[in-house]
C-alpha cells in the first residue's frame, strides 16, 4: 500500500510516497541521499544510520510510515562554516577511515556520543560505537578521532 | 604557479610529496556520504535484478518452474540458462579455468549458486518473484572436505578447462574425472637423505577454517545498454579483466565494453574478476534496458570466499636447531568454482616453507574443488594460512627442543643474498630486520610478567612472507593542462588502501609539482589504460612504476615543448610555457608509462632465478591473558612490523598495518562459516561475527621498518596485506607459553583452550 508522508529532512519539508514495506533508506535514496547506507540490514552495522528526532537510528529497521511527521537527519546536511563539523574535522584528520562506505554512521554516532559525553572516556567511546561496524577495521584511527574532535569542540565552544 | 621539477627559480629544492602524511584525497566527499560508490547509482528506465539461488549443493536440474514468478504484476523477465545461452553460446568463465556459468547450466555445485534472474521496475517485487520460482533437482554425492576430495567418487566438474591464458595449466585441459584443479610441486636439494640424517624429525598438521571478505558495500553492478556498445558500472578490483572478459563471453572486441568503477566500500581481493558483472550484463543486453544487481549481505556468503586449507608440515632439524629439511603438503579447499584458487595454490605455495634457509624443499600443494561456495583471494593470497601452519611448527619444535622461539628463528632467518626454495636469491627483503625490531619492541630478552592466581600470561611471535604475483603489467598516462594541473589516467581501484592518495604523490614527486595540482581519474576502461587488477599488494610497485614512467615522459615533453619555444622549464612556470607556445592557456602534454617487471617461470621442479619483483614481509607479536578456569583468553597486545620498503604515505601505511592485523584478528579468534550439508548455517552479520571496535586490544603498536626496495618507485613496495601474516600463529603461540595448550585449527576459541587444559590435566572434556 502506497500513502503520502511529510517530514523535515535536514531542515527541509518534504514529502514522499511510501510503501508500508519499504524503510528509511530507501525514502532517503528517493530523495537523491546516498549517505546512508544499507548493508547488513540487520541493524547491526550502522552504515545506514539516520538521526530521527534527535536519536540514532538504523534507517534499515524504521519503516517508512514511521517517519511521517518526524525531523530526519543525514550525513548530507551541512555543517556550519566549510561544511564541515569538528567531527568531520577530526576524522580527516586521524585518517579514521579507508574505503569510507561506513564512515557517515561512525561520524553521526560520535555526534550523539559527544552530545551526551563531551570528555569521553575510552570505556564511553568503546560503548557509544560498539553498534558501528567497519570492516577496514579502522577502530584505533576512530578513537584518536572522537578524542580530536572533543579538543575541537571545546576549542570552538570557548572562542 | 610553480615550474616544473617545483624549482621557482636558482635550484630551490623540490616538492617533496612521497613520504609525507597527507589526508587522502577523497576524505571530504567520505566524511560527508558524497563519495561515489556504484551502490548509488540509478538509471533511467533501470530494473533490478534478483536472483534465485540453488538449495542443493550437488545436484541436477530436472526442470525449472518459473511460472508463478512470471505471473506476477510487474516482473519484467525471468532468465534462466536457456536465455543466457541465447546470447553466449558458452557462457562459462573465470581468470584461471572457464569453469563458472553465467545462471547454472543442468546442474549445481554448491548452496547459493545462481539459477535464475528476476527483472523488475521494482526490487521488492524482483525478490518475491525470485522466491517464487522453483527448481526440481536430482540429488548428487557431494563432497565438501579438501583432503577427501582428492579421491572422492563425487566430481565437482566432470572435465577440467584451463582458460588458456596460464601455460602451467595446460596440462590440466579435459582431464575428466578428479576434482584436483591443480597440482603444484617444487623440489629443491635432497631432502629424503636429509631426513635420514637428521637428528630430529617433526611433523605437524594444522587446518584453517573457511571465512570471507565481508565488504560491508556487498557485490553491485549496473549495466547499462548503449547503441552497439554496454556500458558496465562496477564495483570491481579489476576493470580490464572485467572488460576482457565481458567481451570473450559476448564475441565483441574490447572498445565495445566500457566498464567504471568508482570507489569501492572494500575489497579485500572478493571483488575481483568476474562476480556479478557477466549476469548483469547478458541481463541488461537481453532486457535492452539498464539493470542492476545489488547482492544481499547474505548473498556475498555465496560469492566468494577464502579457502580453507589443510597444510602438513615436516621439518629435519639437527641437534643444535638448524632446519636442514623440510616438506610441506598443501591441500586448498577451493569451493565448486576456480576463481584464483590455482593461482593460490602455485604463487604462495612456493612460499610454503616459511622465511627460513632451509637447503633440501619438497612442496606438493594441490588446489581442490569441492560443493561449498567458491574461494579466491582474500588479503594475503592464501599466506595467512600458510604462515599459521610454519610458524606454529617453528615454535613446537623450539619447544621439544627447548630453545627460546626467538633464539630458533635466528638460527634458521633467511637472509638477503641466500636462496629461497625456488633458488632465487633474496634482495631487499627485510626479514631479519623486521624480526629483531619486533624482539626489541616485545623486549623479548627481558623478563616478562606471567600473571598470578587463575590467569596467566603468555607472548608469542610469529614472521611471514609473501612474494609478488608476477609477472602482471600496468600502464598509465600523465596528463598536464595547461594551466599547469595535472591528471592521472590508471585503472588501480581505490577500494580504501587510498591508492588514488599515493599515485597522486607519485605524479607529483616525478614532476616536482605540488600534490594538491595533481587529479587521479577513476578506471574508466575508455580512457583509463589497461592495469592487470587491484590486487595482492602489487599497485603500489607495478602502477606506481607506471605513473612515475608517465609523468617522466610527460616532463621531458614538456621540458623539450619549453625549448621549443625558447624557455627554461625548470625556472619557468608551467602555464607561461604553454601560453608561448598556443598565444593562450590551450594544449596539453601526455605521457605514458607502462611497467611490467622481469620474471621467469619456474621450471617443473618449482626453481627459478626470479620468482618475484619485491618480497613482503610481515611480522605480529602477541601478548594474552588466559584464565586457566574457563579458557576464556583475551589478547592484550599486538605488536606489528612490517617491510613495506620505503612509506608512500605513513599515516595511511600505518592504518593499512592495523586494519590488516584486525581483520586476520577476526580470522584467528571468531570468524567462520559453518556448514550443514553444503549449506551454510551462519551467513548474516547476526550470526557471523566480524571485528569490532570491543574487540581492538588494549595496545596495538604497527611500525614499517626503515627499508628502502631498491627496485620500487621512490624506494617503495605493496603494504596492504603484510599485516595479517603473524597474527594467528603469535596468538596461538602466546596461548601455548601461557598455559601449554597448542592449538592447531583456527579459529582459537575458549572451548579449544579449555578442552586443552583438561586434557592436560588428565581429565578431558567429553567431545
Ligand atoms: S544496514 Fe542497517 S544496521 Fe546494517
Ligand atoms: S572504512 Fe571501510 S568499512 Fe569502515
Amino acid at each position: 500500500m502506497q500513502r503520502t508522508i511529510q517530514f523535515t529532512l535536514n531542515g527541509h519539508p518534504v514529502s514522499a510516497q511510501v510503501g508500508n514495506h519499504q524503510n528509511l533508506v530507501e525514502v532517503l535514496q528517493g530523495q537523491g541521499l546516498f549517505g546512508a547506507r544499507e548493508s547488513c540490514a540487520q541493524g547491526l552495522c550502522g552504515c545506514c544510520t539516520v538521526i530521527v528526532d534527535g536519536k540514532a537510528v538504523s534507517g534499515c529497521l524504521t519503516l517508512a510510515p514511521l517517519i511521517d511527521g518526524a525531523d530526519v537527519r543525514t550525513i548530507e546536511e551541512a555543517q556550519g562554516e566549510g561544511g564541515l563539523d569538528a567531527v568531520q574535522q577530526a576524522f580527516i584528520e586521524t585518517g579514521a577511515f579507508q574505503c569510507g562506505f561506513c564512515t557517515p554512521g561512525f561520524v553521526l554516532m560520535t555526534r550523539q556520543l559527544l552530545d551526551a559525553h563531551p570528555n569521553p572516556s575510552e570505556e564511553d567511546i568503546r560503548h557509544y560505537l560498539s553498534g558501528n561496524l567497519c570492516r577496514c577495521a579502522t577502530y584505533p584511527e576512530v578513537i584518536k578521532a572522537v578524542r580530536l574532535a572533543a579538543k575541537l569542540r571545546k576549542k570552538a565552544g570557548k572562542d | 604557479m610553480a615550474s616544473i621539477l617545483g624549482k621557482t627559480g636558482a635550484g630551490q629544492a623540490s616538492v617533496e610529496s612521497v613520504g609525507r602524511s597527507i589526508p587522502r584525497v577523497e576524505a571530504r566527499a567520505k566524511v560527508t556520504g558524497k563519495a561515489e560508490y556504484v551502490h548509488n547509482l540509478r538509471l533511467p528506465g533501470m530494473l533490478y535484478g534478483k536472483v534465485h539461488r540453488s538449495s542443493m549443493a550437488h545436484g541436477r536440474i530436472r526442470g525449472i518452474d518459473t511460472s508463478a514468478a512470471l505471473a506476477m504484476q510487474g516482473v519484467f523477465a525471468v532468465y534462466t540458462a536457456a536465455d543466457i545461452m541465447k546470447l553466449v553460446p558458452d557462457p562459462h568463465y573465470g581468470p584461471a579455468f572457464h569453469d563458472q556459468p553465467v545462471l547454472a547450466i543442468d546442474k549445481v555445485r554448491h548452496v547459493g549458486e545462481p539459477v535464475a534472474l528476476v527483472l523488475a521496475a521494482d526490487p521488492h517485487v524482483a525478490e518475491a518473484a525470485a522466491q517464487a520460482i522453483v527448481v526440481d533437482y536430482e540429488e548428487l554425492p557431494a563432497v565438501f572436505d579438501e583432503i577427501e576430495a582428492m579421491t572422492s567418487k563425487a566430481v565437482v566438474h566432470e572435465v577440467l578447462k584451463p582458460a588458456g591464458t596460464f601455460p602451467d595449466l595446460k596440462h590440466l585441459k579435459d582431464k575428466r574425472d578428479t576434482n584436483i584443479a591443480l597440482d603444484f610441486r617444487l623440489r629443491r636439494g635432497d631432502v629424503q637423505k636429509a631426513f635420514a640424517e637428521a637428528d630430529h624429525v617433526f611433523k605437524h598438521t594444522f587446518r584453517t577454517q573457511q571465512v570471507l571478505h565481508v565488504p560491508l558495500e556487498p557485490f553491485v553492478t549496473v549495466a547499462d545498454p548503449q547503441p552497439n556498445r554496454l556500458d558496465i558500472h562496477t564495483a570491481s578490483q579489476s576493470p580490464s579483466f572485467v572488460r576482457i572478459e565481458i567481451a570473450r563471453l559476448l564475441g565483441w572486441p574490447e572498445s565495445r565494453v566500457r566498464v567504471k568503477v568508482p570507489y569501492l566500500g572494500g575489497g579485500f581481493g572478493a571483488k575481483l574478476y568476474i562476480k556479478t558483472e557477466a549476469l548483469t550484463a547478458v541481463a541488461a543486453l537481453l532486457a535492452g534496458r539498464p539493470v542492476k544487481i545489488s547482492l544481499t549481505m547474505e548473498e556475498q556468503f555465496y560469492q566468494i570466499t577464502k579457502h580453507a586449507a589443510t597444510l602438513r608440515i615436516k621439518s629435519a632439524v639437527t641437534r643444535y636447531g638448524k632446519i636442514t629439511a623440510r616438506e610441506c603438503e598443501v591441500w586448498w579447499n577451493g569451493g565448486a568454482y576456480a576463481d584464483i584458487g590455482p593461482r593460490v595454490t602455485q604463487k604462495s605455495g612456493f612460499t610454503a616453507p616459511g622465511p627460513y634457509d632451509i637447503d633440501h624443499v619438497a612442496i606438493d600443494s594441490y588446489a581442490l574443488y569441492t560443493n561449498l561456495p567458491a574461494a579466491g583471494a582474500l588479503r594475503g593470497f592464501g599466506i595467512p594460512q600458510l604462515v599459521w601452519g610454519y610458524e606454529s611448527h617453528t615454535d613446537m619444535i623450539a619447544k621439544a627442543l627447548s630453545i627460546d622461539p626467538l633464539a630458533f628463528r635466528r638460527k634458521n632467518i633467511l637472509k638477503n643474498g641466500r636462496p629461497q626454495a625456488t633458488g632465487t636469491i633474496m634482495q631487499d627483503a627485510g626479514i631479519e630486520k623486521v624480526l629483531e625490531r619486533l624482539a626489541e619492541r616485545m623486549q623479548w630478552e627481558k623478563p616478562f610478567d606471567r600473571g598470578s592466581g587463575a590467569i596467566k600470561r603468555g607472548r608469542g611471535m610469529a614472521i611471514g612472507f609473501k612474494a609478488s604475483i608476477s609477472p602482471t603489467t600496468s600502464v598509465a598516462i600523465v596528463n598536464i593542462s595547461a594551466d599547469g594541473s595535472v591528471m592521472v589516467y590508471c585503472g588501480t581501484v581505490d577500494m580504501g588502501q587510498g591508492s588514488d592518495t599515493a599515485m597522486a604523490q607519485f605524479a607529483a614527486e616525478a614532476l616536482g609539482v605540488p600534490v594538491e595540482t595533481v587529479t587521479v581519474v577513476h578506471p574508466d576502461t575508455d580512457v583509463t589504460p589497461y592495469d592487470m587488477a587491484t590486487l595482492g599488494s602489487r599497485s603500489t610497485y607495478h602502477m606506481g612504476h607506471a605513473v612515475k614512467l608517465a609523468a617522466e615522459d610527460a616532463r621531458d615533453k614538456l621540458m623539450q615543448l619549453a625549448q621549443e619555444v625558447g624557455l627554461s622549464a625548470e625556472t619557468t612556470p608551467i602555464p607561461d610555457i604553454f601560453r608561448r607556445k598556443y598565444g593562450m592557456q590551450a594544449g596539453n602534454v601526455v605521457g605514458v608509462g607502462s611497467f611490467i617487471p622481469s620474471y621467469a617461470p619456474p621450471d617443473a621442479q618449482g626453481q627459478t632465478a626470479n620468482a618475484t619483483p619485491f618480497w613482503m614481509i610481515g611480522a605480529t607479536g602477541a601478548e594474552v591473558e588466559v584464565d586457566t578456569e574457563t579458557g576464556e583468553f583475551k589478547v592484550t597486545r599486538l605488536v606489528n612490523l612490517v617491510d613495506v620498503g620505503r612509506p608512500v604515505n605513513p599515516a595511511i601505511v600505518e592504518t593499512q598495518i592495523s586494519g590488516a592485523t584486525l581483520m586476520q584478528l577476526g580470522f584467528t579468534l571468531f570468524e567462520r562459516m559453518d556448514f550443514d550439508a553444503g549449506q551454510c548455517t551462519n551467513a548474516s552479520l547476526a550470526d557471523y561475527k566480524i571485528p569490532g571496535i570491543r574487540d581492538v586490544p588494549a595496545a596495538m603498536e604497527n611500525e614499517a621498518v626503515d627499508m628502502v626496495q631498491q627496485s620500487g618507485p621512490f624506494g617503495a613496495k605493496g603494504v596492504g596485506e603484510s599485516g595479517t601474516f603473524g597474527v594467528s600463529p603469535a596468538i596461538a603461540s602466546a596461548i601455548d607459553d601461557a598455559v601449554g595448550v597448542r592449538l592447531t585449527s583456527l579459529p582459537l576459541t575458549a572451548e579449544a583452550v579449555y578442552r586443552g587444559l583438561r586434557a592436560n590435566a588428565g581429565r578431558p572434556l567429553e567431545d
